[in-house]
């Protein structure tokens, strides 16, 4: 608990905001080229393993007996196809994936967040980095990233599913209906605005959602750390936080277990509510 | 916030994580479950069938079973009736038999008797005559007599 070190105050937000900072690299002058290295790492290093793991099993996957890794995934599997085949109606075939897609990286991501706080940090440090983040999904970027992919994945489904006169229609005739040409078109402009609002907001729901439940899961173990934050062995009051740190790290722990699961379930979930009601008709 | 490039980035990489595995992960496992699916209802209707065929066959077998007993029994039967009519038979034959027997005994015997009877009045008559002739024996000439004598003997074997 001794990474930034300090006997004050100033030390304990030092040691926040230490943890609260991205290892960045700039690719271009001005703020918009900031890049979280730390954030792109971990998620294409959970993205490879993933997919050696996934698709590597799938190659050998047999309809014969299956072997260990095959039944793990083949329970995964059945459980997403089972929930997309009672949830969505269209006839696409890209739902089922994306959802296990998103409920795999999304939770081997926020998975990150049961690791001691200053693990990984330090090792960094003595590798020569400064700072590291190792919670992708605590970053927005990846959880606005994603969304905004399911956000394009709506639309398409929406189009492929029902054409784009319908598609395109609809934003104009849903969800107010009406009948005779005079009320349709007093009621577009209010459907369009509906529709827009709709739309914007299941892409920043999806994000601030899993991102402020990682964000503070994150912040609530570097409060926890900071406990015995430049504490010593001398100090009598020492053993009591010690005691405390341990207790609140064991419970917030066990707890996490269940809000890093139940986020990538929600995350998932939603998507392939999303994706069910574009392939809709209105 | 500091939404960045940062974002375009987990964006894109998101997106060809979703495109890999939709094209080279998923159709692999949904494929082999439904491989899986169909190979354990076939196997499910195989097993019923095989269930089926071998009731039937202790059926027909427990009916085949009934049958050769029935035809045992009724041969067993056949056979005692067979048995008893032998025996009715031979039981018949060896009456008769007997009866053929005890008759030409009797005949036999009555035979026997008649002969006994015969050759014991030859004797009398002999006797008869040998004791009149010895009173008598001058005044009585056999070849004189003879008719006499034949008369009297005749008597004694009608007597």
């Amino acid at each position: 608990m001794t990474a930034s070190a300090g006997e004050t105050g100033g030390g304990m937000t030092e040691y926040i905001q230490h943890h609260l900072t991205y290892l960045t690299v700039q690719l271009r002058p001005g703020a918009f080229w900031t890049l979280h290295l730390d954030t792109v790492f971990f998620s294409l290093v959970f993205s490879v393993l993933f997919m050696i793991v996934f698709i590597g099993a799938a190659r050998r996957a047999t309809s014969g007996v299956p072997g260990r890794l095959q039944c793990a995934i083949e329970m995964m599997v059945e459980f997403v196809d089972r929930i997309v085949k009672e949830t969505f109606g269209g006839k696409s075939r890209l739902v089922a994936p994306v959802a296990i897609t998103i409920f795999v990286m999304v939770f081997l991501m926020n998975f990150m967040d049961l690791l001691p706080v200053d693990a990984l940090p330090t090792f960094a440090k003595q590798v020569g980095l400064g700072h590291l983040r190792t919670v992708a999904t605590a970053d927005i970027n990846t959880t606005l990233g994603m969304a905004l992919c399911v956000f394009l994945l709506i639309q398409w489904v929406g189009i492929t599913e029902k054409g784009l006169v319908t598609f395109f229609g609809e934003w104009f005739t849903a969800p107010f209906h009406a009948h005779g040409i005079v009320a349709k078109i007093a009621l577009a402009p209010a459907n369009l605005l509906l529709r827009l609002i709709e739309e914007a907001v299941r892409p920043l729901s999806l994000s601030l959602r899993l991102f402020g439940n990682m964000y503070a899961g994150e912040l609530i173990f570097v409060l926890i750390a900071v406990l015995t934050l430049g504490s010593k062995l001398t100090h009598f009051a020492t053993y009591g936080f010690g005691a405390l740190q341990l207790g609140a790290d064991f419970l917030w722990t066990g707890f996490h277990i269940l809000i890093i699961t139940l986020q990538a379930f929600i995350f998932g979930m939603l998507t392939i509510v999303y994706l069910s009601m574009a392939a809709e008709r209105h | 916030m500091d939404i960045a490039v940062t974002l375009v980035v987990q964006g894109l990489a998101f997106f060809l994580v979703v495109w890999l595995v939709m094209h080279f992960g998923w159709p692999g496992f949904i494929n082999a479950l439904e491989t899986r699916q169909k190979k354990i209802a076939e196997g499910l209707a195989a097993a019923n069938k095989g269930q089926k065929d071998l009731d039937d066959a202790k059926l027909r077998a427990q009916e085949i079973i009934r049958e050769a007993r029935d035809k045992a029994a009724q041969i067993v039967e056949q056979a005692n009736r067979r048995a008893n009519e032998i025996v009715d038979d031979a039981k018949t034959a060896a009456v008769t038999e007997g009866q053929r027997l005890v008759a030409h005994a009797h005949e036999e015997i009555s035979l026997e008797v008649t002969r006994a009877r015969e050759g014991l009045r030859k004797q009398v008559a002999g006797l008869a005559v040998r004791g009149a002739s010895r009173l008598l024996s001058r005044e009585i000439d056999a070849s004189a007599h003879a008719d006499l004598l034949d008369k009297l003997e005749l008597e004694i074997e009608r007597g």
